[in-house]
């Protein structure tokens, strides 16, 4: 449904500005989102997302490459084909930009007015849209009396208006509150199934990935490092940034008392620490007790938490295994054998 | 006071309320578009045009350089050729107008800066052409602003409109300078002032209604 084919973007200075250097924001990037599904493109900011996702309905017009959005070449168009196409791709953004001097249902039926719609046919499509929304009851305010969450359902109303393929989301849970969030994200999802609407969203937080992608890009520095459906990604990411995304989303850090009394090396009488993801089959095997009996290492739990990622079980832990040098060792073969992800984080002092 | 007197100050009062009502309506008329254009073809807005743009910002800093009291005998040919005569209301409204298109441009320029880009932006991304992000996004949005600064050019209409009393354009100014100043007559240097007051307070608190009524922020 979208597809970018080494798509680049390169600001070249202005002419007011002859010293400054061109930026590449973008590198080449291909992306593909086939028909309904929702992809998520994740990473820091500055990594290159908002550039990315203003290629798609060429907001921004990439240096090179080729956008296509429901087999129609984008960047081939004249301008005003180019705007007939736009009608057919919906946008929301972080800060909901609705317009100030209009009432949330004039809001809705804008896209509809440029279209040339009849008004009576705007009467008639804006009022179930906002029913979609659950706003039917704020038609006649403005959006200054409406919350942060109320004005991005009506700015997804309006995005929905035209009767659009696909669904553009800039940041769109940013500027919200947690439980917001929920709620919004729970309407994408409900109009994703509803309406077969296809979603390309680009967001800095795990947790809009987990609860509505499919599938998951991650962005850096201009360039999509990692691509995985969300359920892989969660448990296995194959990079460094990855990783960071999913530890600082999971929050499972080992203590401070620990981390200080960690060494890197080793020693004659220390323990391991290690850090152990398990998913699938591993989550329903009574992994301790085998540890014990199996292999003779006692195992001391410092954290734990299971996460369901859709409908796959994430199993985290961070455990200090006890027993001698050799026991030890063979409790790490164990625990590589099972399909856990196992990360030694250092070794602390047997006595300490 | 005599009924003469009187009838002097009401003619007065009424030749500067034509006054500032005329040029202010052809200045709005002309400067509003000119203020649109000086925003819309900036480099990146809709409209790009650098050359043109800066064209048109340059001359309208010309306009609004050049000193009212200068402007006004500087195109006494033009006034003569476009009304007829140098002196009088009519010829007044001239060079008012002339002074007031590219202080309304500015302020509408400035009045359009201050929409959101996100909300052209949005309006884009919805396949709006320039023009209907113009009139159905950028006017409407900065509606408040654009009332603003037509108050603000009417109020200053109205003094230059004593100034061009100066030069033979009748109203308040020239009553004030005539008979209240040549002729030392302080009552009537008085009451000009205060109706000079009056209709400013009365355009200032018009304008702010308006502002008011178009404000949902």
């Amino acid at each position: 449904m979208i597809r970018l084919h080494n798509v680049s973007k390169t600001y070249y200075p202005t002419s007011q500005r002859r010293n400054a250097r061109a930026v590449k924001a973008l590198k080449p990037v291909d992306l593909h989102v086939p028909q309904g599904q929702i992809h998520g493109v994740i990473g820091l900011s500055g990594a290159g997302k908002s550039t990315l996702i203003r290629c798609v309905n060429l907001l921004e017009r990439p240096t090179t490459g080729t956008v296509s959005v429901d087999g129609q070449e984008l960047t081939g168009l004249s301008r005003d084909e180019l705007n007939q196409a736009r009608h057919r791709i919906g946008m929301i953004f972080q800060h909901f930009n609705l317009l100030t001097s209009r009432t949330v249902f004039d809001n809705v039926a804008l896209p509809l007015k440029l279209m040339g719609v009849s008004r009576r046919e705007i009467r008639e499509r804006v009022t179930p849209l906002l029913d979609l929304v659950g706003l039917d009851d704020k038609a006649r305010q403005y959006p200054a009396q409406l919350s942060g969450g109320q004005k991005q359902r009506v700015a997804i109303a309006r995005a929905l208006a035209s009767r659009p393929r696909v669904l553009l989301c800039d940041e769109a849970t940013s500027a919200l509150d947690p439980h917001t969030t929920g709620a919004i994200l729970e309407l994408l999802r409900d109009i994703n199934r509803k309406l077969g609407l296809t979603i390309l969203l680009i967001t800095h937080e795990m947790e809009v990935v987990k609860s509505i992608c499919h599938r998951v890009s991650l962005i850096s520095g201009g360039e999509l490092v990692e691509a995985a459906d969300v359920g892989d990604f969660f448990t296995a990411p194959t990079t460094q940034l990855g990783r960071d995304f999913l530890n600082d989303f999971l929050e499972l850090e080992p203590p401070d008392a620990l981390v200080q009394r960690l060494e890197d090396q080793p020693g004659e009488h220390s323990h391991p620490v290690v850090r152990l993801t398990f998913s699938g089959d591993a989550v329903s095997t009574p992994l301790v007790s085998r540890l014990a009996r199996d292999c003779g290492v006692d195992v001391s739990i410092l954290q734990a938490k299971v996460e369901s990622i859709q409908d796959r079980t994430l199993g985290l832990m961070i455990a200090e295994l006890m027993g001698d040098v050799e026991d030890t060792r063979r409790a790490l073969t164990y625990l590589n054998d099972h399909d856990l992800q196992v990360e030694v984080l250092g070794y602390v002092q047997r006595d300490a | 006071m005599s009924s003469a007197m009187l009838n002097l100050i009401l003619e007065a009062t009424l030749d500067t309320l034509y006054m500032v009502a005329v040029s202010g309506l052809i200045a709005a008329a002309l400067g509003i578009p000119l203020g649109v254009m000086l925003y819309v073809t900036r480099p990146r807005q809709i409209l790009a045009q650098p050359m043109l743009n800066s064209a048109l910002g340059i001359m309208t800093n010309i306009g609004r350089s050049v000193p009212f009291i200068i402007l006004m005998v500087a195109i006494i040919p033009f006034t003569r050729m476009l009304v007829g005569s140098s002196i009088g209301t009519n010829a007044a409204v001239v060079p008012l107008t002339i002074a007031a298109i590219p202080f309304i441009a500015r302020l509408v320029e400035g009045a359009l800066n201050e929409v959101p880009p996100g909300l052209v932006e949005a309006a884009q991304s919805m396949g709006a052409t320039p023009w209907q992000i113009i009139s159905r996004v950028l006017l409407p949005e900065a509606r408040g602003g654009i009332f603003t600064a037509l108050t603000v050019t009417i109020v200053t209409l109205v003094s230059y409109s004593a100034m061009a009393g100066a030069v033979g354009g009748g109203g308040l100014g020239d009553l004030g300078i005539r008979y209240g100043y040549n002729r030392f007559n302080p009552t009537i240097m008085l009451i000009t002032v205060a109706i000079l007051v009056v209709m400013v307070q009365g355009f200032q608190s018009l304008g702010d209604y308006l502002v008011r009524k178009s404000d949902h922020k």
